[in-house]
């Protein structure tokens, strides 16, 4: 009783969320890692391979490391997390497109 | 045993997330989400301007972004040890932890700052190109944040030998445990979007 009251004081800190973390931030080092550097597949393939291994580490770290997770009692750190994505949106999107644009643009123009 | 519950409970109450400050700095964690997001978006705009100069396949060695990465993780790992000795409310074990997480921290550091003087002294220094200016700019912004980690981290190691695991000490550990974490996020990033992408 006052060891479970105990962990969920904790959110969920504990050695194994750890170690399981560890391990998958290890292994999901070492496939982008060995793709590109033995050339296991064709670019296009590796390329995809070390984009979705990436993300993948990166909420494997954000759940295991960070202890993030979308409950009531988080709800501003999700709310502000959600606005921040919002803003990326459309100053990392707002940026590709007007940078392609232009260089297609100048690309055309220049000859 | 009562008034052991009760300054348990404060240490426990002090790191809890939900708390004002460390809202506060999850909201300069977001900040600084949004600047590295743009350096990336700048380092993937020009990331094929070499201006003659040299590119990422000529320059980066993937064995030494390898050892860069597992120092990282590793002080991941080393310093979620130190939280579960924090909530066990066990100074020498904290101590030793951060001490370890230092020298991994410390270790990255010091292979990222001879990674920078080879380029530089290859003649591929951050005025050759659009390229490596960008490159310079995001990696050096991750690697200042790492090094004022390192400051943050040896500043902790002091406060935990001298006042020991107080509420308060735990509260900057907290915060400290999401900073260190949210350097090692963005690393992910950064040996996945310039490293291996450039070398490719």
């Amino acid at each position: 009783m006052s060891t479970s009251s105990h962990d969920a004081r904790l959110g969920g800190l504990n050695l194994k969320t750890y170690l399981t973390g560890f391990v998958l931030a290890l292994i999901l080092t070492a496939i982008p890692f060995g793709a590109v550097a033995f050339g296991w597949f064709s670019s296009g393939l590796t390329l995809i391979l070390v984009a979705v291994a990436a993300v993948v580490q990166i909420l494997v770290h954000l759940f295991c490391f960070l202890h993030l997770d979308f409950s009531e009692e988080n709800a501003w750190n999700t709310g502000s997390g959600a606005f921040c994505v919002l803003i990326l949106a459309i100053l990392v999107g707002g940026t590709l497109w007007l940078m392609y644009s232009l260089e297609m643009r100048t690309m055309i123009a220049g000859g | 045993m009562t008034s052991h519950a009760a300054s348990g409970n404060d240490v426990h109450a002090a790191s809890n997330p939900n708390t004002l400050v460390n809202f506060g700095f999850w909201v300069y964690l977001m900040s600084d989400v949004i600047i590295f997001s743009m350096l990336f978006t700048m380092f993937v705009t020009v990331s094929t301007h070499y201006n003659g100069g040299p590119s990422g396949r000529d320059l980066f060695e993937l064995r030494d972004v390898f050892f860069e990465t597992m120092a990282l993780l590793f002080s991941s790992i080393t310093f979620g040890m130190a939280m579960l000795s924090m909530h066990a409310r066990r100074k020498s074990q904290v101590l030793l932890w951060l001490l370890i997480t230092f020298v991994f921290g410390a270790l990255f550091v010091g292979l990222e700052v001879h990674e920078f003087l080879g380029l530089v002294h290859e003649g591929a220094g951050p005025w050759t190109s659009a390229f490596l200016s960008a490159f310079f700019t995001l990696v050096g912004t991750h690697g200042t944040h790492v090094t004022f980690g390192l400051i943050w981290i040896a500043v902790m190691i002091g406060q935990v030998a001298v006042k020991g695991v107080t509420a308060p000490v735990a509260s900057r550990l907290m915060r400290l445990a999401l900073f260190w974490h949210f350097l090692d996020i963005v690393w992910i990033a950064v040996f996945s979007t310039v490293y291996l992408s450039g070398v490719m």
